[in-house]
């Protein structure tokens, strides 16, 4: 059992080392950190640093090369139960309505059917995506697409949700909005997340805490403690106090002149 | 009413044919081209009419031919295109001989299924397979050579299996692919039906237009041809039904929603 307070997920001296043609290339060398039950993180990062890596291995998409990452205690080997993800594209079947898209998860992981119906619909309301079950990807704008798909992310009720730059295809006001959204999703389900995220104000808006991350062969630069009041609203990204943060975050990319966007 | 009708799809390929014999009997016409180069139009279709039941039996057996076929290139395309997709090693091994397979040509080497078949319906089959059997693989590969590596990692992420990411996941996307390969290699079936029955036999279209070319029947000839190419349409339309029935969500299909 897990003890009180003690992180659920644990980093201790992480290394990803992948084995190319031209020899071996160092993504990720020796990360530490630790997230508690509940709390939101995102990494930020400069493209190609291994940040997407990362969140693969707290999957158990891939294996850590040295280092310990621990689940809940347990090491992380192979998929995991405990965790829904969310990639950068939507990742929806073409062939399957909004509905079974979000069932795909439970007709894998064989959840019994009408469990798995009525949760899909407590989440469908929640993701505001009532009358859009029947529909079909392509009928969906890019925000309900990744919406779906949170849906279907969450829907083995996992007690962490891995965010892979899931807003990064979507235009500046949807993505906002959506920010706004998966913190309210948030507060609701109590989810521990781990956001990658290439933009340093959502970063700033959604986090309890901030990774930021170096450039290849990454390491974890800093990491800020976000102190800015729930729930938050767009309005208080003009406040100075967050306006401070994210000079703070952003200050590692112009000493290093890799701010790539 | 009678607008509408004019312009509804469906009527439009009707409309070109009759455009088409239109020029084709006032080119004879006009240029007075002799019936023993070119047969007129309503030779051709009196051939039609007069040839009827004769056509239609020996288009049945080339029909035959040409499912069976079809069937070979399903039972065989479809696995080996999955082996091909699936395995690095397969595929180094096997794509550059099935390219260099498929540049025999058929007609010459169609008079050796004879030889090794006899003249039965055997080598018939077997040319209609040989023809069509290639564009099905080469789309199944990409089909299932397309799946997002995203989407094999949300499957992984679920725990799927290996059958259950395959049955949820690679063969649905890889459906229209296949389908475009079936298309394509139905038609040509048609056409390798006929060169099994060109070179060995005594019945199918095939053998008719052999008969009516030894002859110098050109109006027959003719029908033959329209005969042939009407089995190739109403079969390439039969797997488009099919495909609507089993890919009604794919991008092509959209207009039906």
């Amino acid at each position: 059992m897990l003890m009180p307070n003690a992180p659920l997920i644990e980093a201790r001296g992480v290394t990803k080392i992948y084995q190319t043609k031209d020899g071996p290339v160092e993504s990720l060398r020796s990360l530490d950190f630790s997230i508690r039950d509940g709390e939101f993180v995102s990494v930020v990062g400069p493209s190609g640093c291994g940040k997407s890596t990362l969140l693969k291995m707290v999957a158990g998409l891939l294996g850590v090369t040295a280092g310990s990452l621990t689940l809940a205690g347990q090491p992380i080997e192979g998929p995991q139960k405990d965790v829904g993800i969310v990639f950068q594209s939507a990742v929806l079947l073409a062939w399957r309505t909004v509905l079974d898209n979000i069932l795909l998860q439970a007709e894998i992981r064989r959840m019994p059917k009408a469990e798995a119906l009525a949760k899909a619909q407590k989440l469908i309301a929640m993701a505001g995506l009532e009358g859009f079950e029947g529909k079909y990807p392509w009928q969906l704008s890019g925000g309900m697409q990744q919406r779906a798909s949170i849906c279907r992310a969450l829907l083995h009720d996992p007690s962490v949700l891995l965010m892979d730059e899931p807003f990064g295809a979507l235009d500046a006001l949807t993505r906002e909005k959506m920010n706004l959204e998966l913190q309210r999703i948030w507060l609701e389900s109590k989810k521990t997340v781990l956001l990658i995220t290439h933009s340093i104000p959502e970063a700033v808006f959604l986090s309890d805490r901030v990774i930021v991350m170096s450039e290849r062969p990454s390491s974890i630069a800093a990491i800020y403690d976000i102190d800015l009041p729930r729930s938050r609203t767009l309005d208080m990204m003009g406040t100075p106090e967050f306006s401070v943060y994210a000079k703070k975050v952003r200050s590692h990319f112009y000493a290093q002149g890799s701010l790539d966007h | 009413m009678l607008r509408r009708l004019m312009l509804s799809p469906t009527l439009r390929p009707f409309l070109l044919i009759i455009l088409l014999l239109v020029l084709w009997d006032l080119a004879i016409r006009i240029f007075s081209i002799p019936a023993y180069l070119i047969p007129r139009p309503e030779q051709v279709v009196g051939q039609l009419i007069s040839e009827w039941s004769r056509l239609l039996n020996e288009s049945w057996k080339t029909t035959q031919a040409t499912l069976g076929g079809f069937a070979l290139t399903i039972l065989f395309g479809i696995p080996v295109a999955m082996v091909i997709a699936y395995s690095k090693l397969v595929e180094s091994y096997v794509y550059p001989l099935l390219v260099f397979s498929q540049s025999i040509p058929k007609i010459a080497i169609a008079p050796l299924f004879v030889v090794w078949f006899g003249f039965g319906i055997l080598p018939k089959i077997i040319s209609a397979f040989l023809l069509g059997f290639f564009p099905v693989v080469v789309s199944t590969v990409m089909g299932f050579k397309s799946v997002e590596p995203d989407m094999l990692d949300l499957a992984r992420s679920m725990g799927a299996t290996r059958l259950q990411t395959f049955l949820k996941i690679s063969l649905p996307h890889a459906l229209p692919a296949i389908f475009s390969g079936l298309k394509v290699s139905i038609t040509l079936a048609v056409v390798g039906a006929v060169v099994g029955e060109f070179v060995g036999s005594n019945s199918g279209i095939g053998y008719v237009l052999q008969v009516a070319n030894g002859n110098f029947d050109l109006p027959l000839m003719f029908a033959a041809l329209v005969v042939l190419s009407s089995i190739g349409v109403i079969l390439f339309l039969a797997i488009d039904v099919v495909e609507r029935l089993m890919i009604p969500w794919h991008a092509s299909q959209r207009q039906l929603f």
